[in-house]
């Protein structure tokens, strides 16, 4: 298995602060990589700093053995990187159907794409009209992932996508990763919810203070409650 | 998979309709005020032909706060860079000016709203690139680069022109009235107000039925994402800022007709209720900039008809009542 993405002694630093320390990773072309650890340890640091959002200082960023790290964001958007960010950034004032129109970026929405998003997410096709703004937590997460797969990306960059949202929202969100998963995307997932790294996850890898402390597959991971709660302080059982 | 039942309605968009009303709430609240029926008619003409001028002015500055999240102290200098270009093409056409034609007017008139446009629009070029480029996200900055750059434009002005005060008389087919029973209305202001709505119309259409148009509202909202989903953001800031510039030059033509004479400082007490324009339509709202224009206008006009010795203030109580009913403005676009 070749490795789409791979991070080399990365570092990033916000202002003063030191937040990215030498990561080192790789995410393997058509798998689920998780990405694990404590609030605070990086996570999101590190799909910003991928997605040139935050500058890395340090350090080698490889797409498809491409160096990455020096370009700007939309440069390496164009290079096929679809990023769903925590805070959802959903364009409230714009509708859905204007969001995704805006997500389409080299051509028209296509119909089949489409009517696979809506098998998932039927409310999307129900608010089509209707502002962004308008849609509840769970609308506006299943808004922002179906505006990173309107059209084929590369590697998906996904962070939280169930935070804060019903069960029933989890669920569904679950089914339709493990979908676009099934389809061979490539996707680093930052996630808390343990079940759903559990059942999306391919490979882990566990961050604390801005560096990686733990990589191997999240089947492994999850059978052994010791290492969970070393390493994140809390078992995944108890979160199921 | 959804909290909604596949057998619910479709919701109806929501519409705001609270900021569209207060211009019609105010016109009909000063019939009986004003008392006079030809009065009231002139006043709330005048209102919205100053209204339509400011909107004019201000359209551009609310998609630069919105978009680039610029604070422009400098945007009146486009508004008298534009008028003082329009003197220039006007100057050897007097006499096709002073014609009792209408179209003869508009051949001199159009090209020089249309170079002033121009003018004002490369201008915008040149401040984005070296005045504003260095101090992106830095607004007190900003402030400092964009007065700096005010005041060089005046005096820049003044020693090319000199301090006088240039006059600028209306063509002679838009001088007078429409008569119509006992009111007269200005057949420049019928003009101003047709412009202004055809410049309300044409930005709204861009903005709500063009992929250009939906970036930039896109980008209002959040400019991360908008770059996140791969368009180049920099170019539309670019775009926008020469495109306000430009409006700015516009207005800046239609106002000095209006007053019939040019000077430097022209912009400075509209620069005030620009800002105010801007700030109680909601930073980058489009929507909200037309009607706060309009609310700006009645203001001045109808409580300087009223009360004037309110008139100097009467603006910013305006302001302030309308930030205490909604602090982000009209329409809140952005989260600032």
């Amino acid at each position: 298995m070749t490795d789409l993405l791979e991070l080399s002694g990365v570092h990033t630093h916000i202002g003063r602060y030191h937040i990215l320390q030498g990561i080192d990773l790789a995410v393997p072309q058509g798998q689920v990589t998780m990405l694990l650890g404590r609030n605070g340890a990086g996570k999101t640091t590190t799909l910003r700093t991928i997605m040139g959002l935050w500058q890395a200082s340090r350090g080698e960023i490889t797409l498809a053995g491409e160096r990455i790290e020096s370009l700007a964001t939309p440069d390496i958007a164009r290079r096929g990187v679809g990023y769903v960010p925590e805070s959802m950034a959903v364009f409230s004032d714009l509708t859905v159907k204007e969001n995704l129109v805006l997500a389409a970026r080299d051509a028209p929405l296509d119909d089949k794409q489409l009517d696979w998003i809506f098998g998932f997410f039927p409310a999307l096709r129900r608010f089509w009209l209707s502002r962004a703004g308008s849609l509840s937590g769970g609308q506006k997460q299943m808004l922002s992932i179906a505006r990173a797969i309107v059209e084929p990306r590369k590697l998906l960059l996904i962070d939280e996508p169930t935070k804060g949202l019903a069960p029933a929202i989890v669920m569904a969100l679950i089914e339709c990763l493990k979908e676009i998963k099934r389809k061979g995307a490539t996707i680093l997932l930052v996630e808390q919810n343990f079940f759903a790294a559990r059942e999306l996850g391919d490979n882990v890898l566990v961050m604390d203070n801005g560096t990686i402390v733990h990589r191997g597959e999240m089947a492994a991971l999850a059978a052994d409650v010791p290492l969970q709660e070393r390493l994140l302080g809390l078992s995944l059982e108890a979160h199921q | 998979m959804t909290d909604l039942a596949a057998t619910d309605p479709l919701p109806k968009p929501k519409r705001d309709l609270a900021p569209i009303l207060l211009p019609v709430a105010l016109a009909l609240l000063m019939i009986p005020l004003i008392g006079s029926t030809s009065s009231w008619l002139t006043l709330t003409v005048a209102s919205l032909a100053m209204g339509m001028m400011i909107f004019i002015m201000a359209s551009g500055l609310t998609l630069v706060f919105g978009l680039m999240d610029v604070l422009n102290f400098g945007h009146g200098a486009f508004i008298a860079v534009g008028a003082y270009v329009a003197t220039l093409v006007l100057a050897p056409f007097a006499a096709s000016i002073q014609a009792d034609s209408l179209w003869t007017n508009l051949a001199v008139l159009a090209p020089a709203a249309l170079l002033s446009m121009a003018v004002s629009g490369a201008l915008g070029l040149v401040v984005e690139r070296v005045l504003i480029l260095p101090v992106y996200g830095q607004h007190l900055k900003q402030i400092l680069m964009t007065t700096g750059g005010l005041i060089v434009a005046e005096q820049t002005l003044y020693a090319l022109w000199g301090p006088q005060i240039i006059p600028m008389p209306l063509p002679a087919s838009l001088r007078g009235s429409f008569i119509i029973g006992d009111v007269a209305i200005a057949k420049y202001r019928v003009l101003a107000m047709l412009i202004g709505l055809g410049v309300f119309i044409a930005i709204q259409l861009v903005l709500n039925r063009t992929k250009l148009g939906l970036l930039i509202r896109a980008g209002v909202e959040s400019r991360e994402m908008v770059e996140a989903l791969g368009y180049r953001i920099r170019r539309l800031f670019l775009g926008v800022f020469m495109t306000g510039s430009a409006l700015a030059g516009l207005g800046g033509v239609m106002w000095a007709l209006y007053r019939e004479q040019v000077h430097a400082s022209m912009s400075d007490d509209l620069t005030v209720l620009i800002f105010i324009v801007v700030i109680i339509g909601g930073l980058g709202s489009i929507g909200g900039c037309f009607i706060g224009a309009i609310l700006v206008a009645m203001v001045a006009n109808y409580g300087g008809f009223l009360v004037p010795k309110l008139a100097l203030v009467s603006n910013i109580l305006l302001m302030v009542a309308i930030l205490m009913w909604r602090p982000r403005g009209l329409y809140a676009v952005t989260s600032r």
